[in-house]
């Protein structure tokens, strides 16, 4: 009930958060990962997550999908569909790129008969039409992460048909584009940034690229590091589209890049 | 005059790759898809026919003259030892006779009812083994000793329980190959990726489905690697079997081998070892289908 007024509430005002979390630790065992996070993704908002290694960035984003419990604090998605997006595409190999799209859809309780079409139109979004019934070791590295990308967006459609709004919608993406070659990432920034107005998402993401976090997001949230806390939040002022190699980016990665060192030297002899 | 209208132009090219220029994205995008992709090249089917039957021809011509010079060299007078010359022409005749396709065909029928015991046992006792930990820690260590255990040791007992019967076989055969089919499932259990399980949790599969949908599929290499081996160790257990255990009146290609050897019919007896060798090589071919059916599926073949 307390979900649903929120939901509604999220999508008419637009203060109401996509995620809300509030003062989350984690530990394992005696090593703390995530110390004391209190961070907000608006609805709409692409948030870039930035830190070097050892900021708990994928503990924080497992806790997010519900994979994991914090140790502390509370974590409120308001009962929105939370996608999960990694660094490898982890698709099943045995299946083609349709069925593994389909399988997330079965699992969301899409009824069988609209899968196929449903999925279909996941793969025309990452502009992958045509290449259904390859398997995912057929395609680039590049071609792959977007069938990740239709399989989690899958993730996010009601099972119930038409009209609902994706609003409710969060995408959390752990380095998506970390080990792809830089022509097929700054591609991939172009079509991330349009299916997230396109579908009005919500974008957490998580990155150790500085110029990829100020390249997509609205704000970039800066973590230190063993354990992980907010450090320092920047808004990123620039108007969209962006392009990475442009002095405003490069200038604002500057910045950034400075507070991450000083943060990072806190950990040297 | 020149350096403005490049500068000119690179303003267009930027504009033209921003998000909203959707044909040009797409153009670009599939563009970079075509030229990782590459081309596809394939090669003829006589040509793979050819380059797939060359070397194992070759590895039984060697084989062949490798036995006709030992026979050359006199070492053993050729009622012990035949040559080729004379063996060949024995198994030509001998493929030829009903008695011997009878005794095959039990063979194959005794092989085939273990083996497919030995997968029910097997996929029983490994699924079991990978839900419990106490079993694991109970039984895991034992089913690697039983799979290297030689199934001869276990004749003598068989044969106490079962007498000279078909059981008495069929009860070493499965102890030969079971415990290898349980360790094939449950290896490939184990090395189910966690990212793929991550992947799979993500998605909210759970329970049976997880299984059905994610553990199974991903521990199918494993599991028909195991049916491989454990296929292997059938065919020696029960070929021992056929040996020990012989049924009056049950011809098998153990006991044709046995009488040969007892009558001194050795080019028969050489002809009955290879029939045994090339079926166990059709059959590890069959599973060689199989697994590279797989492999090729999933993006693991070589080529």
């Amino acid at each position: 009930m307390t979900q649903a007024v929120q939901a509604a509430a999220s999508r008419t005002v637009p203060s109401g958060a996509a995620v809300r979390l509030d003062g989350v630790s984690k530990a394992f065992g005696p090593l703390l990962a995530l110390d004391d996070v209190s961070l907000t993704v608006g609805p709409g908002e692409f948030v870039c997550l930035l830190g070097a290694s050892g900021c708990g960035k994928s503990t924080l984003l497992n806790l997010v999908a519900a994979l994991d419990r914090p140790s502390a604090g509370t974590i409120d998605t308001a009962g929105r569909r939370v996608a999960l997006m990694f660094q490898e595409p982890a698709l099943f190999p045995w299946l083609t790129v349709t069925a593994n799209i389909e399988l997330a859809l079965k699992a969301r309780g899409v009824p069988r008969a609209e899968r196929r079409g449903r999925a279909a139109e996941l793969l025309a979004l990452v502009h992958l039409a045509g290449f259904e019934r390859k398997r995912p070791h057929q395609l680039s590295g590049g071609m792959r992460q977007r069938v990740a990308l239709a399989r989690a967006l899958a993730l996010t459609i009601d099972a119930e048909p038409a009209g609902k709004d994706r609003a409710g919608t969060l995408l959390l993406m752990d380095e998506p584009f970390g080990a792809l070659d830089a022509m097929t990432r700054d591609l991939l920034h172009d079509e991330i940034e349009r299916i997230w107005r396109e579908r009005n998402l919500s974008v957490l993401f998580v990155t150790h690229n500085v110029r990829e976090a100020v390249r997509l997001g609205d704000r970039v949230v800066l973590l230190s590091s063993r354990p992980g806390r907010v450090v320092e939040e920047f808004p990123v002022p620039l108007d969209r589209p962006r392009r990475i190699d442009s002095p405003e980016v490069a200038a604002l990665a500057g910045t950034i890049t400075d507070r991450l060192r000083e943060e990072v030297g806190r950990h040297g002899a | 005059m020149a350096p403005d209208v490049r500068t000119k132009n690179d303003a267009t090219d930027q504009e033209s790759s921003r998000p909203e220029a959707r044909p040009e994205l797409s153009r670009q995008i599939s563009g970079l898809d075509a030229l990782e992709l590459g081309g596809e090249t394939r090669r003829n089917p006589a040509a793979r026919a050819w380059s797939a039957v060359w070397p194992m021809a070759s590895a039984v011509a060697i084989a062949l003259l490798a036995w006709q010079v030992v026979v050359w060299s006199g070492w053993k007078p050729s009622y012990v030892l035949p040559g080729p010359a004379d063996t060949l022409p024995e198994l030509g005749r001998q493929v030829t006779t009903g008695s011997f396709w009878g005794a095959v065909g039990l063979t194959m029928q005794r092989a085939v009812l273990g083996f497919a015991v030995s997968v029910l046992v097997g996929t029983v006792v490994g699924a079991l083994v990978t839900q419990s930990s106490v079993l694991r820690r109970a039984v895991g260590s034992l089913i690697t000793g039983l799979q290297t255990m030689p199934s001869i040791a276990w004749f003598p007992l068989a044969i106490l329980l079962f007498q000279l019967s078909e059981q008495a076989i069929l009860f070493v055969v499965v102890l030969g190959a079971a415990p290898s089919i349980a360790n094939g499932l449950i290896a490939g259990v184990d090395y189910t990726p966690p990212i793929l399980l991550r992947a799979g949790k993500v998605m909210g599969l759970r329970g049976l489905n997880l299984y059905r949908h994610l553990v199974l599929p991903a521990s199918l290499p494993s599991f028909v690697a195991g049916l491989k081996q454990g296929w292997a160790f059938a065919w020696r257990s029960l070929m021992a079997g056929e040996l020990l255990v012989v049924i009056s009146s049950h011809t098998s290609l153990g006991v044709l081998l046995s009488q040969a050897r007892e009558f001194s019919q050795t080019d028969a007896m050489i002809s009955y070892m290879i029939v045994i060798l090339v079926i166990g090589i059709v059959m590890d071919r069959l599973f060689g289908l199989v697994d590279d059916a797989i492999r090729t599926r999933w993006g693991l073949a070589g080529d």
